[in-house]
Formats: C-alpha cells, sequence, structure tokens
C-alpha cells in the first residue's frame, strides 16, 4: 500500500493557558453525550461565552485532575471538520493553533461507525487524542458488543469505555488523560489513508505545497483539505502561494473536483476496518423503541397532532403554574420593595427616588418577574430536547417551514419564542446555512412572547368579557399568520427563493438527563438575568428619565409631548396620545404598556384602570391597540440580540421598520374594518 | 451485474425498501454534508418513512437521518437486492 502519509515533524507545542495547567479539548458528533462528559467534569465551575468573533458558544471550565487543575474547553459539536459551518473551523483551528495538550474525542459505541468519522478527521490533526467511548450502555440493550481494547489496539489511540449518563468511567477517563500528558502513554493515531486512486495525486500536491504552508498548519492535512475542496483551505493556500505554483496546483484539483468523495470514502474504510475489529452484532432487524415512537411521532399528520398537543400542554403549564407566580412576585416582591425604597430615599434628591424606585426597581423588577414563566418554558424546551423529541418537531414542522424557503430546523427557535424572543433569536444558531438563519431572525420578532400575552390578558377581557378567549386565540392565529406571510415574502423579495438543505439526524429516544437539563435551565436564565440588569436596564432608565423630564409629572414630559406629536400617526389606528405613548414605552419591555396608562390615567394598576378604559376607548380602538402590540416592533432586548447575532445595524433596522409598518397597517385596518362593521 | 434496472433518486425508494447510493447529484457543500452524517456512494441506506411527500427518514451506517425532499432527490440509489 502507498504511504500516502509523509510523516511531519510535530511542532512544538506552545502553552495556551499558564504553566502547569493542561489544556484539554473535549471533541464530539452532536447527539454523543459530549455535554454530559463536559457537565460531568466541570459540573458549575464552567464559563459560557462566545469564541471570538463568532456567534459560536464556548464553554470552558476548570476541573481536578487527580489533584491539579486542568482546563477543558468544549469545542462546537460537529460531524466533521471541513470548513462547512463556523462551528468546524472553529473546532479545527483551534486544535491546530492552540494547541491543547489533549484532546479527549467523544464517541457513541451504540452509533461507532458514524461517529468515528470525527475522529477520522481529528486523527490527521497530529494531536494527542483520548477516545471516550460513551453509551456502552444502549449499545449493550441494543445487542451490540463493542470491545474497547481491540478499538484501542487497531485505532494506536487510548480508548475509555463509559455511560456519562450515569457517571460511569469518569474515573478511568480522567486517569488515562493524565497518564497521557504525563507521556506514560501513547496517544498518536494512525490517521485514514485516501482511496488508493488519489494517493498518488494526493502526494504530488503535497510535495507542491509544501514549502509555502504557513504556519502552524501541518502540510499533510492542508492537501487533503485541498483535495477535499475545502473552501477555507483553499482561500489560504491562493493567498500563502506565488500565481504561478498555485495555477499547477489549482489544475490538479480541477480535475479531481469528485476527490472529496475519495477522501471521505478512504474514511470509512479506515472506520470499516476499525468497526469490523471491535465490534459484534448477534441480533439485527430489531425494532427498537425509537422506530415505534417515531410511528407517532413521525408521521405527517399524528405527529402535527402529538406536537399540537405537547405545545399546549407546554402553554397550559407555563399560563397555570407560571403566571400566577409573575403575578405575585410583581405583588409581593416589586411592589414592597419600590415602597421600601421610597422610604429610605425620602432623604435624597426627588428625582434619584424617581430613578430608583420607577426606574431601577419598576422598570427591571418587571422584567424579571417573567423569570418563572422563562424557567418553565426553558426547562420544558430543554426537556424535550434531551429526550430526542425536538428533531421529530422540526421533522414534522418542515412541510410548513418550506412556505417560507426555511427547513424544520428553523421551527425550533421560533418555538422558543412563545416564551421570550430573545432567547429564540439566539436559537437561531442551530440552522446551519446563514440566509435561513438570517430570515429566522427577522420573523422571530412575530411569534407571540408571554409578556405581549400578558399585555393581551389585561386589556381583553376589559372589552371582550366572556369572549376574550377567543379574541386571544384570534391575535394568537393573526401573528402566526403575519409570521408565515412575512417569512414568505422576504424569502422571495430578499433571498430570491432559495431555500437550504434539510439534512439533520433523528437521534436515539432515550430517559433525559437531569443534570444536563438542570445546567441548560440555569445558563439560559442567567444569560436572561444578565440582560436585564445590563441592555434593560440601561433602557429603563431612559423612559424613565423621558417620562420625568422637564417638570418631573409624566403628562408634561418629553414623553408625553413626543406621544402628542405622534398623536395624528396614532389616530390613523384610533389611538388617543395616552394610548400612542403606551405603546411607545412598550419598547423597553411590552408589559410596560399597561404601566403605562396606568401612570396616564393617574391610577394604580391593580385599583380600576380596566374599568376606565373600558369607559375611555371604544371596543374598535381596543381591538387595534391589541393588534398593534401583538405585531409591534421587538422589544429592546430582542433588537440588542438581533444586532449582536446578525452583526449588522442594517439588518437590525429593517427588522425594526418591518414590524412598525407590519403592526400600523394591520392597526389601521382592523380599526377602520371594526368601525365600518360597527363593534 | 446481475441488476440492470437504471439508478433512481433516493425520493423514489418505497418505506421499507433498501437500496445502495450510486452518486450525488447536489453541490459540494451538501455532499460534504452528507457524507459527514454517514452518505457516501457505496453505501446501504433503508427508507424507514416516506409518504411520498415532504421529508423522509432513512438509516444508513446505523444513524437514522431526517432529508428533506429536495436532498433525496439529489441522490441517485439503485436496488440492493442481490447482495
Amino acid at each position: 500500500m502507498p504511504d500516502c502519509h509523509a510523516a511531519v515533524a510535530a511542532p512544538e507545542r506552545t502553552r495556551l493557558a499558564e504553566a502547569g495547567t493542561p489544556v484539554i479539548a473535549l471533541a464530539g458528533q452532536p447527539n454523543m453525550g459530549k455535554s454530559t462528559v463536559f457537565n460531568l467534569l466541570t459540573g458549575l465551575n464552567q464559563h459560557v461565552g462566545n469564541w471570538p468573533g463568532k456567534t459560536v458558544e464556548r464553554r470552558e471550565g476548570r476541573f481536578d485532575l487527580n489533584g491539579r487543575q486542568a482546563l477543558l474547553v468544549d469545542l462546537p459539536g460537529t460531524y466533521s471538520l471541513t470548513a462547512n459551518s463556523p462551528e468546524e473551523v472553529i473546532a479545527r483551528e483551534f486544535i491546530l493553533r492552540e494547541k491543547p495538550d489533549l484532546v479527549v474525542a467523544v464517541v457513541s459505541a451504540a452509533n461507532l461507525e458514524r461517529s468515528l468519522y470525527l475522529v477520522a478527521e481529528l486523527a490527521a490533526l497530529d494531536a494527542p487524542l483520548v477516545v471516550a467511548l460513551n453509551m456502552m450502555d444502549v449499545a449493550e440493550q441494543e445487542g451490540l458488543r463493542v470491545e474497547p481494547h481491540v478499538l484501542e489496539a487497531a485505532l494506536g489511540v487510548p480508548v475509555v469505555p463509559m455511560v456519562a449518563s450515569k457517571a460511569a468511567g469518569v474515573r478511568e477517563l480522567l486517569t488515562v488523560a493524565e497518564r497521557v500528558l504525563n507521556g506514560e502513554q501513547a496517544a498518536g493515531p494512525r490517521p485514514p489513508e485516501v482511496r488508493a486512486d488519489h494517493c498518488q495525486i494526493l502526494a504530488q500536491i503535497e510535495a507542491q505545497i509544501a514549502p509555502h504552508v504557513p504556519a502552524p498548519y501541518p502540510s499533510s492535512w492542508i492537501a487533503l483539505k485541498l483535495l477535499e475542496g475545502d473552501a477555507e483551505v483553499t482561500r489560504l493556500m491562493q493567498a500563502s502561494m506565488p500565481p504561478e505554483t498555485w495555477e499547477a496546483v489549482h489544475d490538479i484539483l480541477r480535475a479531481h473536483d469528485d476527490a472529496f468523495l475519495a477522501v471521505a470514502s478512504g474514511r470509512y474504510e479506515w472506520i470499516g476496518r476499525l468497526v469490523r475489529a471491535a465490534v459484534t452484532r448477534p441480533r439485527v432487524g430489531q425494532i427498537g423503541l425509537t422506530e415505534r415512537l417515531d410511528r407517532w411521532a413521525a408521521h405527517p399528520f399524528w405527529g402535527l397532532v402529538l406536537l399540537a398537543g405537547i405545545l399546549g400542554l407546554v402553554f397550559w403549564l407555563t399560563f397555570t403554574i407560571g403566571a400566577p407566580l409573575q403575578a405575585w412576585l410583581e405583588q409581593a416582591a416589586v411592589a414592597p420593595l419600590a415602597g421600601l425604597a421610597a422610604e429610605a430615599l425620602t432623604e435624597v434628591p426627588f428625582w434619584l427616588q424617581g430613578l430608583m424606585v420607577d426606574g431601577l426597581i419598576g422598570g427591571v423588577g418587571s422584567v424579571l418577574t417573567f423569570l418563572p414563566i422563562l424557567v418553565i418554558f426553558f426547562a420544558a424546551f430543554a426537556l424535550l430536547e434531551d429526550v430526542g423529541y425536538m428533531a421529530r418537531a422540526a421533522y414534522v414542522m418542515d412541510n410548513l417551514m418550506h412556505l417560507m424557503g426555511l427547513h424544520g430546523k428553523s421551527f425550533l427557535p421560533l418555538f422558543l419564542g412563545f416564551g421570550c424572543n430573545v432567547p429564540a433569536v439566539m436559537g437561531t444558531r442551530v440552522i446551519d446555512s446563514w440566509p435561513a438563519r438570517l430570515l429566522t431572525i427577522l420573523i422571530a420578532p412575530l411569534v407571540p412572547c408571554t409578556a405581549r400575552m400578558a399585555v393581551v390578558a389585561f386589556i381583553a377581557p376589559a372589552f371582550f368579557g366572556a369572549n376574550a378567549l377567543w379574541v386571544t386565540w384570534g391575535l394568537v392565529l393573526l401573528s402566526l399568520l403575519a409570521l408565515v406571510a412575512s417569512g414568505a415574502l422576504l424569502n422571495r423579495v430578499i433571498f430570491k427563493g432559495q431555500r437550504s438543505a434539510f439534512i439533520m439526524e433523528m437521534p436515539l429516544y432515550h430517559i433525559p438527563n437531569l443534570r444536563t437539563i438542570g445546567l441548560l435551565v440555569w445558563q439560559r436564565s442567567i444569560a436572561f438575568v444578565k440582560k436585564a440588569g445590563t441592555a434593560i436596564l440601561a433602557m429603563a432608565m431612559l423612559v424613565w428619565a423621558l417620562s420625568y423630564l422637564p417638570g418631573g409629572d409624566l403628562n408634561s414630559s418629553y414623553l408625553a409631548r413626543f406621544g402628542q406629536f405622534l398623536e395624528p400617526v396614532g389616530r390613523w389606528m384610533g389611538f388617543d396620545w395616552r394610548l400612542t405613548v403606551a405603546l411607545i414605552t412598550s419598547f423597553p419591555a411590552k408589559e410596560n404598556a399597561i404601566a403605562t396608562l396606568g401612570v396616564l390615567f393617574g391610577v394604580s394598576p391593580e385599583a380600576g384602570l380596566t374599568e376606565l378604559l373600558a369607559a375611555s376607548y371604544s371596543t374598535a380602538t381596543a381591538l387595534s391597540f391589541l393588534v398593534v402590540t401583538m405585531l409591534f416592533i421587538p422589544c429592546m432586548a430582542t433588537v440588542a440580540v438581533t444586532r449582536q447575532e446578525t452583526g449588522s445595524w442594517r439588518w437590525t433596522l429593517l427588522s425594526v421598520f418591518l414590524l412598525l409598518a407590519l403592526s400600523m397597517a394591520a392597526g389601521a385596518v382592523t380599526y377602520h374594518l371594526a368601525v365600518w362593521m360597527g363593534v | 451485474m446481475p441488476d440492470s434496472q437504471p439508478p433512481f433518486p433516493l425520493a423514489d425508494l418505497e418505506a421499507g425498501r433498501e437500496a445502495v447510493i450510486v452518486e450525488f447529484k447536489a453541490g459540494r457543500a451538501v455532499t460534504s454534508r452528507l457524507a459527514s452524517l454517514g452518505l457516501t456512494p457505496g453505501v446501504r441506506v433503508n427508507m424507514v418513512q416516506n409518504y411520498g411527500r415532504g421529508p423522509l427518514i432513512v438509516t444508513a451506517r446505523g444513524t437514522r437521518l431526517a432529508l428533506g425532499r429536495g436532498e433525496a432527490a439529489k441522490i441517485l440509489v439503485e436496488r440492493g437486492n442481490h447482495a
């Protein structure tokens, strides 16, 4: 067999962190239990941030490695290391540039063939490697016998059997990691070769590029990636080589533009040899639990029924447990706190008292009272995600999402939007193509969040009495119709009808891991609280100042003047200046609309505002106000994350203006239609 | 060759049937994503769910995959019952 991989001298390892703290990178495909291993090792001792310049989550944590501290970096979960997505580039750049002291690859014993594909790619990166052979219990249930020591011998790297969901094998993993770090155990894998018919070409390319490959990349790896047609590496080499030499290489590559499959097949041949040696399958053709559940959960009709039932249950839980808890927090925590602060601050200037009591406690406090609702929502979402149901939800929603040029995966963040639009916009990171992600970000604010539902729940009963429930359902339906319509339109106009590929793994169903769910809920909640403490705080202060200055009275404040200035516009929708101001103040947080009306009508929100509103406005105006509230510009926090996730003010402003135009048009139509019908 | 039937799109494979991938008609980015999930020429795929419209589910190399109908139409397969 020809030797495709000329030995490359291992470059000097540079230290990422302080001396003495080994850096361990955790790699693995999605659904292999990588997060479970990460959480197991680091617990709450982890830090969640972003990779520099990217909107990809970066998690790292410290843990005790038999007496000394080690830094564990969780690489993004990817299926391969070809530059298809930012995640894949981040994972390979980290290993090549930061040179971690050890890479732990998490693979599933129940799905060895597929999960070793990433190992085949990691093996070519020239980093010390240990394989964590997870899900040994699942493999056993499926009648597979996997022999770790055979795999270890065939791979040339240590293999540690694990059941991460039951914390089994962690100590063994740590022991092996330490031995490799101390140089007591070899961990240099034998990388796969390309299919025999492409060996020569690979050698030819490598010989041509070798003098030009910039550090720290191994030239054998660069040659392989060029042959695979990796866009990122192709750009790198084009920039690093003299034009004539590059042209020669480029000609070879052009003549073999089908080489990608030769490389991939070479990897699967390598994997096939490993699997044949290490795995025995006594039973075949058994219909598993997943298959039986999927007959319902992934059925084009029953799957949708099940999804509707699950959504209904989640909303029911949210509103029967979360909403009363929110109201209770508002009354039992925020109101007394405001009272206490008002008493304690009698000595300070009046404006400072107002800033603290109405701006800080009233503004940020009310946003924070939504935390119980969000925690319930996050928990339900994390549970459905962890048992493997979310992939089924995406699957059955694929048809509907096609109307907007999107596919099933976009449904997941939109679903999260019913709780709060902020995690919805951040959740679009699961979508692999950028246009599809951008489109999902643009339409996400049309998912009615709990804060908007709170406004509806307050105003609808005041005007519609027993029919309030139907009005509420109608408003939700209207929002979703607006979502589908604007999605379809934006896709036509801006994205020219292009559609991204829908390729998604359907993981096996499994028993939920409470630790994983708990940590996920904790991290998402903390992210929300942080947002409330920064962006929302600043905006609440600003709105308060505008409502206070210049005279200290809302009715003559800048905000009121602004509302009066805009009143002619508000009148199209049947609003007076007070409703206009209420709508504007819903920008920092949607539920502010109620509080503002309370202040403007000079009553406390609890006592009599409903009666005052019902006496002051016609039903047509109320209906129009509700419609505009549902479709109005996203709240400040959503705008902030939209800017963060798109990295562009242009798209952010487009999102704002789009919803502004849509909500005003819908409001005007509703008002005039209602008046004409004599409502 | 014991099988003379010409290759056909994976999207036309009935549920419960098996076939072998012959080639991809997709671009490089899609091909590369399919390969990283286990779909390469020569691999045996099993159609789990195919209702004739909407997405479909296949298994290959022990993995369950959901594919859009458009993607499945770009994967050419032939009947693998002679193996």
